[in-house]
């Protein structure tokens, strides 16, 4: 079983936030559950699953999963950190912040630490450009940064014993 | 002195929960709506006010809404665009992340006078903790009985889901946006047919910023007219900027439209001045799409006159000297910024935002992020610059949706306004580090 029953009560519950024959729709959400799910990252296995609760071709699910930024292909660190560098953040110093993770890191934009604890990426504009520089792990905006803090950021992540994802399943509640 | 209309509320303590949201006011203008008028009458109110899209086109709402076609027996659907993407934009997350139930709200009012039983809200992936937010307040709203069936005893049912996207900014394009919710990917579909004929499974459609549907609420509560009192001309009402860059105090107000630029920039109650005591040298009034201007243009137009906060103030002189107040992303720049390097930033973001549907973007956008990444290398040479504006001008107009535009207008006026600073960077060679770009998927997927 690559999701407990638990997971895919979830999904299914999710399925029927659409109308009847429409639940494709549900893609988006329920990858962002199977990666959770899965380490943090989408092997053609989980795809393969998701395609068959959904009742649709595998393709179908590997052609979104491609083309969406959030979503991993490969595996990557228990911890994923995502600096925006775009415009406002470029301005206020993100450049200076990825230098300075690359060098306590030891390992370049896109690349993840030896002992699999971190990975390291570049994002565009994630919407804080007014606390600027900016940058997320899972679901968490860490904003108005100085070394200091980026120094404590990882510190404080150096142990996780999950990966670090965009949702954890409290995320959707139930409705009906 | 100014007026706050989405904001009025936004300090009082506890106002994200339904109580005192309710409390202050909350849910009159659902309430005032469902018990006391038609819904062709809130859409009156609606084109009374003179609101326009708050998500950057700036599109009169009423009319939109007058457009939704109506057959009998096929559902209409209202999807709110929370996708908020556009570098400089941050609005939408904090008026979800503070006021949530403001939207909540809005989506039910606007949904009444729309006719939709189901509505949307279409927000971003990387605003998981927002969705949090949202999902909390509509659970409230469901337990106090303003959603769900016969809402408040009128008989009118509505449920709103929250559905996450996935990190695409071409999903913000509302046709794109259509498609990624049917759980494709987020490729703009050709128009016409319009969304309000046939947009969401086929069925007619609004598509309606954050920001303009939480505007619905003020704008019943207090009529149209009311609404447009505020302003000037045909920029009615209050906006949302997000304001960001080498200033003192970035973050996010709302604005009477028609507040003058240089107040914008200047005064404490907004930005506050220059972080630091540089100079202004340029803005990005609008989010990244928009026209950069130099600190002369963009604080008075050319015959002289105070630039103002306002579509149409921001818009004079057409491209040659004005911009646009697109989404309200203001991004200030002081004399330390590169024109060129800031340019890099925003083309590298459309060559990787681009859905790769039509050539002239695709490849035009990764053409010219090439060339800026060679000048800033130190290789540039001056028929670069010629070349750049030349690749421009052939994306723009010549594509599936407004993105193709929205790359090639920064270019063209960081050219027409700072080409000397590009020549300058040519002759002498110079060089600046830039990051390389790891970010593109990988084409083949691992097992
Ligand atoms: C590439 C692109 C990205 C866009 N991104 C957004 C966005 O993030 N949020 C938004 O509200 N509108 C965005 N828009 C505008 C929408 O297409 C649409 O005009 C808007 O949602 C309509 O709502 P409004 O009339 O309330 O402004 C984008 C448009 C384009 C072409
Ligand atoms: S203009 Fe660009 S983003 Fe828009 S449809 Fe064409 S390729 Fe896609
Ligand atoms: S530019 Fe970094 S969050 Fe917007």
């Amino acid at each position: 079983m690559l999701f407990s029953d638990k997971t895919e009560a979830l999904m299914r519950q999710i399925m029927r936030r659409y109308p009847e024959g429409r639940h494709k729709s549900a893609l988006l959400p329920l990858l962002h559950i199977a990666q959770a799910e899965s380490d943090g990252w989408l092997s053609v296995p989980v795809m393969d699953r998701v395609a068959e609760i959904l009742s649709i071709q595998p393709i179908e699910v590997y052609e979104v999963a491609t083309f969406y930024s959030m979503f991993q292909l490969k595996p990557v660190g228990k911890c994923l950190i995502e600096v925006c560098r775009t415009s406002s953040c470029w301005l206020r110093g993100a450049n200076d912040i990825v230098a300075h993770i690359e060098q306590k890191l030891g390992i370049k934009n896109g690349e993840t630490t030896p002992d699999g604890k971190f990975t390291l990426r570049t994002v565009e504009c994630l919407g804080s450009c007014g606390t600027a520089p900016m940058l997320q792990i899972g679901e968490k905006y860490y904003e108005d940064l100085t070394f200091e803090k980026v120094d404590q950021i990882l510190e404080e992540n150096k142990n996780r014993d999950n990966h670090s994802t965009y949702l954890s399943k409290t995320t959707f509640q139930n409705h009906e | 002195m100014e007026r706050k209309l989405l904001f009025k509320n936004i300090d009082v303590p506890g106002i994200a929960t339904y109580d005192v949201y309710r409390a202050n006011g909350g849910y009159a203008s659902a309430e005032k709506a469902l018990k006391t008028m038609t819904p062709e009458a809130v859409v009156e109110e609606v084109k009374k006010s003179g609101l326009r899209g708050r998500g950057g086109a700036g599109f009169p709402t009423g009319m939109k809404w007058s457009f939704l076609a109506r057959p009998e027996g096929v559902p209409r659907y209202l999807v709110c665009n929370a996708d908020e993407s556009e570098p400089g934009t941050f609005k939408d997350r904090y008026l979800m992340e503070h006021i949530p139930h403001l939207l909540i709200e809005g989506m039910l009012t606007s949904s009444y006078a729309l006719g939709a039983k189901t509505s949307y809200i279409y927000v971003r992936g990387e605003f998981f903790y927002i969705i949090r937010i949202l999902e909390k307040a509509i659970a409230e709203a469901y337990k106090n009985g303003w959603l769900g069936k016969n809402i408040q005893g009128t008989g009118f049912d509505h449920d709103i889901y929250v559905h996450p996207g996935a990190g695409a900014y071409i999903c913000g394009e509302e046709t794109a946006l259509l498609e990624s919710l049917e759980g494709k990917r987020g490729n703009p579909r050709i128009k016409p047919p319009f969304p309000a004929v046939k947009g969401l499974y086929d069925c007619p459609t609004v598509v309606n910023n954050v920001e303009t549907i939480a505007a619905v609420v003020p704008i019943v509560n207090d009529g149209g007219e009311e609404y447009c009192k505020i302003g000037i001309g045909k920029s009615t009402g209050t906006k949302l900027i997000s304001a960001s860059g080498h200033i003192k105090k970035p973050g996010v107000y709302e604005i009477e439209l028609g507040v003058p630029v240089e107040e914008f920039i200047y005064s404490d109650h907004f930005c506050g001045g220059m972080l630091t005591d540089r100079k202004l040298k340029a803005v990005v009034a609008g989010g990244s799409s928009v026209p950069i201007l130099p600190a002369d243009l963009i604080l008075k137009t050319t015959n002289g006159e105070p630039r103002l906060m306002t579509y149409e103030s921001l818009a004079d002189g057409g491209f040659a000297t004005g911009t646009m107040l697109g989404s309200g992303g203001f991004i200030v720049m002081d004399t330390s910024a590169s024109v060129v390097y800031n340019l890099y930033t925003f083309t590298r973001f459309y060559h990787h935002e681009s859905c790769g549907q039509c050539s002239p973007c695709r490849e035009g956008t990764a053409w010219m992020e090439k060339i800026l990444h060679k000048i800033l290398d130190g290789h540039g040479t001056m028929t670069d610059i010629d070349l750049l504006w030349d690749i421009q001008r052939k994306i723009e107009g010549n594509t599936i949706c407004p993105l193709g535009d929205a790359a090639a207008w920064p270019v063209a006026s960081a050219i027409r306004h700072f080409r000397p600073e590009f020549e300058e960077f040519i002759s002498k060679q110079a060089k600046q580090e830039v990051n390389h770009n790891n970010q593109h998927q990988p084409l083949a997927v691992t097992s």
